[in-house]
């Protein structure tokens, strides 16, 4: 690997991961792409390991560290299990809006038990007819005195029924299209927030995907984050701030099928030789290694940016979501080659990486959609 | 001075040392070898290294025992349990015989207990010449303070030159505190055991990094030399009523019998096979048994054959066996007549606690797994197919 | 509740190998980690003291390098720290190890339990525990699984034979070493290592804790290593492969004699 020339502290915190992968998470992965059971007892080690708050501002309980911080410490779960690793970072998607739209009272309220893990968060954005087009928002909320009233139906909720803490986007005007959507707060357990079917999925089978469902559900008008309409706005700097750790996912993802394929190759024999002597085979890992290795190079660079609060990430964010997910899913497909029916076998660990890398290609923005952000930003720089 | 020395003339500077070295205390200068003694631990891996050229040396200036060559005579630990003499003991007394007659000197086994002293004729029966019987309502229950007190005493007043006792859990918690009490020295879980004629001093040869290498320990300036001996590893002396010894029941003042410790209650936990630690037949499995209900077939194997259930560390940490059952570093070492292990791997911490069985059988999909490398015998396959198939042929022939 | 906590570095034997060729063991680049039986010892004083308050101090004897060990303890929640470290030990035995952090506890002072994993994975001698308890004449519980009970400066725990299991009841202070069913260590915390990284660590040499020259090191050591040697290799053994009845037929006509 690369000297990224990490600090001290980032060492620590990836060697820690490290040791929760190794220790904790590697011996239950494929116990729990098996249940879907969701991974309560892995939350409570990270969270014991003052992982949950890396990314937090030291005031509110965390460690102060930023977005490659968090990536660090997603790439090591995600080599272990990527279902795991996404209750952590969809944790940390969920709070994001928070850290960015909310006010000093809600970030006092809700950032220090996030923090210390006690309660984790999701991000409620995406609807039966909104994916890609996030504009196509049919969920609402309606003021009424100190309160809102929401109605409406969010599917495909990562960690939906598992968190406690829901940032949830819904039209407070819906004349106005894009700028009519809000951004709230919902906390599990008020009245008319009830969850829906929790799917079956292809891959990151230990996390939770859900439907949220609201009917007429109240909520205090303070649950409002930042201003009324400005929503889809906190919405995309939230993407701006939580691609690059899909990329880290993604990394951890490719470097785990990388590292049981060379295991792999040293170990089976055929023709009377190890398979990684045949150049065939070596020129598949050489290629698969440098893949990795580049998208970790992108991944971190983008979240370096991101953190240093340069302005404009959109498109260095979205090129590491999308080339690290591109690069998971081929280093995967490839690892599953190498090991041959072993790798196509649910009892060896190789075929779920590729269940599991087909996700980071689809959620938080498709690659389609990352690289329309590309070339509008390509179009938009060129004619200043 | 002690310490460690080289002698640079005869070093041919082949940096072996260095490589031997666990703690990185050794670099090459030109071409010869350069000790830090703020890393040496004086663990003499790099003398070994150099046996060859005998360019390292450890030199020792130790104490010794005044009247040395007073301590004669070779002790047994006599370990009961419930008023019975455990099996253990017979395997000590068949190699304290087999000492004491290359030294030319008696066998003495020590027992402690309640209501034991009919339990001594059996002892001599078993090789002994002497047995020192004490028998007291607070001795019932090994407890480590008086059994230590009154053990150090006997060894003062009659000044063994060897000592053995079982490596049992609680053998080893007495017979360390006796090695404190007397300042002398102690070697564990002793696997071989032979003695030099001339000097008169023990060589305890055992099992470290988790078996695998040997070393051989001497202690040979103190008297008496105490060691605990591994269990199945020594030949059980067998009883021959012909012969004849001494028994003296030594009776010692309440001070020796104080405790601050004190047994509540003694469980034996009853498992549905047999004890691993004692049984002849082992029937181990590991991961490849993929969950509790596929170690039925492996009781079954086990119950045909008169053996006991062993498990791996993977099978005991994914919650299918109890961790009694465990055998390896973490777990127990066993040294069955009969090791039959079923889909297990053999890592090495594995591979440690099994490695000394009599004849080991794997039975694995993987040609290449790390377990053939120790088996005797093996049979590449599914543990699903061949396990019943086993039990089967077995019922058949047995 | 002041519990003192005895660890050992030791190098992974999971990474030890043995050469094939010149059969001799491999340990470059063997890492050095805290005796694993250790980290159960660790784990059980930081719950004894969550429960009943008080001081954790974890005590080592070793190269300088081995506070390494002390601050992987520290990291994990032990309040304090003490490493016996000085060429005088160097060459000691169970009996002069067993002296030397008994001398060292002496100088801690003011202690209720001291808590030692039951035995440590390159020597597994599992004597120093006892050791410690002897010279300091206390009370010791070995191969412990469970604490039951800790009051009125007495403790109730259950230690492990081979048969099963007895409950015993000891006075305060006692020595007590522990066995893998005890507990489930804990890993770090983000915070416990930042804490260790900055953490100072007492440096104890023979004379600070006054210890007889004739009872450490070398000289205080009775026993020593005359040669280490590898087992000599099993020949291969008789592998059967194929149709599965076919095997098992093999196998067991080869085990006649053996099994009857």
């Amino acid at each position: 690997m690369i000297d990224y020339l990490l600090t001290e502290e980032q060492i620590m915190i990836r060697d820690l991961a490290r040791q929760i992968t190794d220790e904790k998470i590697r011996p239950v992965a494929a116990e729990y792409d098996r249940t879907e059971k969701f991974p309560w007892g892995i939350m409570k080690d990270i969270a014991q390991a003052d992982l949950f708050g890396v990314y937090i501002e030291e005031k509110y309980g965390g460690l102060g560290g930023g977005i490659l911080e968090l990536c660090l410490a997603t790439e090591e779960f995600s080599k272990g299990c990527a279902g795991i690793a996404i209750c952590y970072s969809a944790s940390a998607l969920g709070t994001y809006p928070i850290i960015l739209a909310g006010n000093e009272e809600q970030k006092k309220k809700y950032l220090p038990s996030i923090a210390k893990g006690e309660k984790l968060a999701a991000f409620g954005l995406t609807e039966p007819a909104a994916g890609s087009d996030a504009s196509a928002l049919q969920t609402t909320a309606e003021k009424k005195g100190d309160h809102y009233v929401l109605n409406g139906l969010k599917h495909f909720i990562t960690n939906g029924g598992d968190a406690d803490i829901y940032t949830v986007i819904a039209m407070t005007d819906k004349s106005r299209g894009a700028r009519g959507a809000s951004l709230f707060v919902v906390e599990k357990g008020t009245p008319g927030f009830t969850f829906g079917k929790k799917e079956d999925k292809m891959g990151i089978r230990a996390s939770s995907t859900c439907e949220l469902v609201f009917n007429n559900c109240k909520i205090p008008a303070e649950n409002l984050l930042g201003r009324e309409g400005m929503g889809f706005i906190s919405a995309m700097r939230t993407f701006d701030m939580s691609r690059p750790g899909i990329g880290a996912q993604a990394v951890g993802i490719a470097q785990g099928a990388l590292d049981e394929a060379i295991k792999f190759a040293k170990q089976r024999k055929q023709f009377d030789k190890p398979i990684s002597s045949f150049q065939g085979i070596q020129w598949m890992l050489a290629d698969m290694a440098t893949q990795t290795e580049a998208a970790r190079a992108l991944v971190y660079a983008s979240a370096r940016e991101v953190g240093a609060g340069v302005k404009d990430v959109g498109v260095h964010s979205a090129m590491a979501k999308m080339y690290a997910s591109d690069v998971a899913m081929k280093v995967t497909t490839d690892a599953v080659q190498i090991c041959g029916g072993y790798g196509y076998m649910k009892e060896y660990p190789v075929e779920k990486y590729m269940r599991d890398a087909k996700i980071t290609q689809i959620y938080e923005g498709t690659n389609q959609i990352q690289r329309n952000i590309i070339g509008m930003g390509l179009i938009r720089e060129s004619s200043k | 001075m002690s310490g460690i020395t080289v002698y640079k003339d005869k070093c041919t500077g082949c940096s072996l040392c260095a490589k031997a070295c666990p703690f990185d205390a050794i670099t090459m200068v030109d071409k010869k070898p350069v000790i830090d003694l703020d890393k040496c631990t004086l663990c003499s891996s790099c003398v070994e290294a150099c046996r060859k050229f005998g360019a390292v040396e450890i030199i020792r200036t130790t104490t010794q025992t005044p009247d040395i060559e007073k301590y004669k005579g070779v002790w047994v630990f006599a370990q009961q349990r419930k008023g019975v003499v455990q099996p253990v003991t017979y395997e000590l007394l068949g190699k304290a015989r087999e000492l004491a007659d290359k030294l030319k000197v008696d066998v003495t086994c020590v027992l402690l207990g309640h209501n034991i002293k009919d339990k001594a004729q059996d002892l001599i029966f078993r090789g002994a010449d002497k047995v020192y019987v004490v028998d007291h309502p607070k001795l019932e229950h090994l407890l480590e303070e008086p059994y230590a007190r009154i053990v150090s005493n006997l060894i003062r007043k009659h000044r063994p030159e060897i000592f053995l006792c079982p490596a049992t859990s609680v053998g080893r918690s007495v017979i360390s505190r006796v090695a404190v009490q007397l300042r002398v020295g102690l070697t564990a879980d002793c696997t071989g055991l032979d003695v030099n004629v001339d000097e008169r001093y023990l060589m305890q040869t055992r099992p470290a990094f988790g078996g695998s290498i040997m070393a051989t320990i001497l202690s040979k300036h103190h008297r008496p030399q105490l060691a605990t001996v591994r269990h199945k590893v020594m030949k059980e002396a067998s009883a021959d009523p012909s012969r004849k010894g001494v028994i003296e029941v030594v009776e010692f003042d309440n001070t020796f019998f104080i405790s601050r410790t004190k047994v509540l209650n003694v469980v034996d936990e009853v498992t549905s096979t047999v004890n691993i630690g004692e049984a002849n037949i082992i029937v181990a499995g590991g991961r490849a048994m993929g969950g509790k209900e596929n170690f039925k077939m492996l009781e079954d194997l086990a119950k045909v054959l008169n053996g006991a259930v062993g498990a791996s560390r993977a099978a005991v940490d994914e919650g299918w066996v109890p961790y009694s059952h465990q055998v390896g570093q973490t777990g127990k070492t066993v040294c069955p007549t009969i090791y039959i292990a079923c889909g297990i791997s053999g890592q090495i911490q594995h591979l440690v606690g099994m490695q000394s069985s009599d004849v080991i059988i794997a039975i694995n999909r993987d040609p290449a797994a790390p377990i053939f490398n120790v088996a005797n015998y093996g049979i590449v396959g599914d543990v699903f197919e061949i396990v019943p198939l086993l039990t089967k042929r077995f019922q058949e022939v047995l | 509740m002041n519990i003192i906590i005895c660890v050992k570095q030791v190098p992974d034997t999971s990474e030890v190998r043995i050469d094939p060729v010149t059969n001799n063991l491999v340990r470059d680049g063997v890492k050095s980690i805290v005796n694993p039986f250790d980290m159960y010892a660790i784990e059980e004083g930081l719950r004894l003291k969550e429960k009943f308050g008080g001081k954790v101090t974890v005590l080592t004897m070793g190269p300088p390098q081995a506070e390494a060990a002390l601050r992987e303890a520290i990291s994990l929640g032990c309040d304090e720290a003490v490493l016996v470290s000085d060429r005088a030990f160097a060459g000691s035995d169970t009996l002069a190890t067993s002296y030397t952090l008994s001398k060292a506890i002496e100088k801690i002072k003011d202690y209720d339990l001291i808590i030692c994993g039951k035995q440590a994975i390159d020597g597994d001698t599992a004597q120093v525990g006892p050791g410690i308890a002897a010279t300091l004449d206390i009370p010791q519980i070995n191969y412990v699984r469970k604490v039951e009970e800790i009051k009125d400066q007495t403790i109730t725990a259950e230690r492990v034979t081979e048969e099963g299991y007895e409950v015993i009841q000891s006075t305060l202070p006692c020595l007590l070493t522990v066995v893998k069913e005890i507990n489930n260590p804990r890993l770090p915390s983000l915070k416990g290592k930042m804490k260790a990284k900055s953490a100072v660590i007492q440096v104890w040499s023979a004379a600070d804790i006054a210890a007889a020259e004739d009872r450490i090191g070398l000289k205080g050591s009775p026993t020593w290593v005359l040669n280490i040697f590898t087992p000599p290799p099993k020949p291969r053994g008789k592998i059967f492969e194929g149709e599965a009845q076919n095997s098992v037929n093999q196998l067991v006509e080869s085990l006649k004699g053996i099994i009857h």
